[in-house]
């Protein structure tokens, strides 16, 4: 461990690691100090809610950089290492087992933690969550065994989750407290899609089912009873109702929190010396308050918060884009769609290769697509160079969009 | 086991023996290939882990699917008759001996 006072990382991720990383090919060539909580080397989430629980990718497949990369570039890697204190007047963290860490600059990336279920029997065995690797190997473990499967939460992880039990072969339901899939996520065009897409393949799925108790026997589930006096038998219940950023360690040091660490566009909380990226913020910036989950979030602001630690500015301000793997359904999302007052389809929806566009006073706000990767391409494109598309053109099955970029 | 050798932007040279089954890009990560940056870590979203495929192989290959063409018009180098996401080549016996050319940039 070096005395100089270097760059800390608190959280391997792949925020952090981006953030470690960034710092690197900045031109950072002092002490550089990564440490995650979990036993393993950063690793992609991803595949964990999709091709890890069929088993068609191992988890030697998943790492996202290789052993050697960290010495090569001089990251110091502490895994199964915990950081409980940050002493922001000393500029020093600590770590659970009680050593301490100077700083010059420090980068949060904890991360979020699943939202628990607040009804009885959420101790119950096999009852799971999905979040690391270690859940990962645990759910697998427990479909391999299982015939039913209930899944409470229609989001996307529960979603994705669903589709990999049926490809399994299991049984499954889904149980959604809202009145339609996605809710929180998406539209409500997305949340009918997706309902017929896992009815179309044998789903059960209930909306406007709250759950209220997980009954037990032997110490394991056995079924999930929903207010409207529904019991659905199951061998695994998949809790899968949202995630809450990790945000005591910065709130605890008194870094201003809101629903996750205060962060503007790039990346810097209330400290300057102090940078967040990832699931753990909440991003103050040129879009509005933003709550993103996803890849693009931990790696763009991971850059824009390496950058802002050297003292740079490196806003991130690309459209937010968002990807979804179910069944044979390629789902992508670019832009943010909350307001939007007009919706035009592109493609053809009955085949379940369509895009949605959605537009506020006429200006593109966002597009769904559907298994249609150009238009989800092109609508990035579209939405970062801010050019104009109309309602019009996107419904013109016969209009090249590609007209536009050129 | 397949050979497959990368050429970094910078010249260097490096050979990986990946398994039958990984992806190209996942053997080149594992390995220290580092002109592969693969952000969105194999679900072809990102266009980072882009290569040039040695002419001579360009044919044995399976073609580009939907997804990948899309995203081979974003790569952050310049597309090329023989650009390929490396996340979408499946290594298998047929791919030994591969030679790979890394861009200068991936983002």
């Amino acid at each position: 461990m070096t005395a100089a006072p270097g760059m800390i990382v608190v959280g391997a991720g792949q925020g952090g690691l981006q953030v470690a990383e960034s710092l690197r090919a900045e031109g950072w060539d002092g002490p550089l100090t990564l440490i995650g909580e979990e036993p393993q080397a950063p690793y992609h989430r991803p595949p964990l809610s999709k091709a890890m629980l069929t088993g068609a990718m191992d988890e030697a497949q998943i790492a996202i950089r290789g052993p050697e990369f960290f010495e090569k570039h001089g990251i110091d890697l502490f895994t199964g290492e915990r950081v409980t204190g940050i002493d922001r007047a000393a500029r020093r963290v600590t770590l659970s087992d009680g050593r301490t860490l100077p700083y010059r600059g420090l980068a949060l990336a904890t991360g979020a933690h699943g939202r628990p279920l607040p009804v009885p029997g959420a101790d119950l065995e096999s009852v799971l969550g999905l979040r690391t690797l270690g859940d990962a190997r645990r759910l697998r473990a427990a479909l391999e065994g299982a015939e039913r499967v209930v899944v409470i939460g229609g989001g996307f992880i529960g979603l994705e989750v669903a589709a990999v039990a049926r490809k399994l072969g299991r049984e499954v339901t889904v149980l959604e407290a809202a009145d339609r899939l996605l809710a929180r996520s998406a539209t409500p065009f997305l949340a009918e899609v997706f309902a017929g897409l896992h009815r179309a393949h044998g789903v059960t799925v209930h909306l406007g089912a709250k759950v209220v108790e997980l009954e037990g026997r032997d110490g394991r589930v056995a079924a999930v009873r929903t207010a409207d006096g529904g019991r659905h038998p199951a061998d695994v219940v998949v809790v899968g109702i949202g995630i809450i950023p990790n945000a005591e360690l910065a709130a605890a040091s008194g870094l201003a929190c809101d629903g996750g660490v205060v962060v503007d566009d790039c990346g810097r909380t209330d400290d300057p010396a102090i940078v967040a990226v990832g699931d753990c913020t909440v991003r103050r910036g040129a879009q509005g308050v933003l709550r993103l989950e996803s890849v693009q979030n931990a790696v763009e602001m991971g850059k824009s918060a390496a950058a802002a630690l050297l003292g740079r500015e490196r806003p991130f301000t690309a459209a937010p884009w968002f990807w979804s793997d179910q069944y044979d359904v390629k789902l992508q999302i670019a832009g943010l769609s909350a307001g939007y007052d007009q919706v035009v389809l592109r493609g053809e929806p009955a085949e379940r290769r369509s895009s949605a566009f959605y537009f506020r006073d006429g200006a593109l706000l966002a597009i769904d697509s559907l298994n249609r990767p150009q238009d989800h391409m092109l609508g990035r494109k579209l939405l970062d160079r801010k050019v104009p598309l109309t309602p019009e053109q996107a419904a013109d099955p016969a209009f090249p969009l590609a007209s536009l970029t050129r | 086991m397949a050979k497959i050798t990368f050429i970094e932007h910078s010249g260097e040279r490096l050979v990986v023996d990946i398994p039958v089954g990984w992806t190209v890009m996942q053997g080149a990560v594992q390995n220290g290939v580092e002109g592969i940056e693969a952000e969105c870590g194999g679900s072809c979203a990102c266009a980072t882990c882009h290569c040039y495929v040695d002419e001579a192989f360009v044919d044995s290959l399976p073609p580009p699917g939907e997804t990948e063409e899309a995203m081979l018009d974003c790569t952050a180098a310049e597309r090329l008759p023989n650009s390929r996401l490396s996340c979408q080549l499946k290594v298998s016996e047929a791919l030994d001996g591969l030679v790979l050319r890394l861009p200068e940039v991936q983002s």
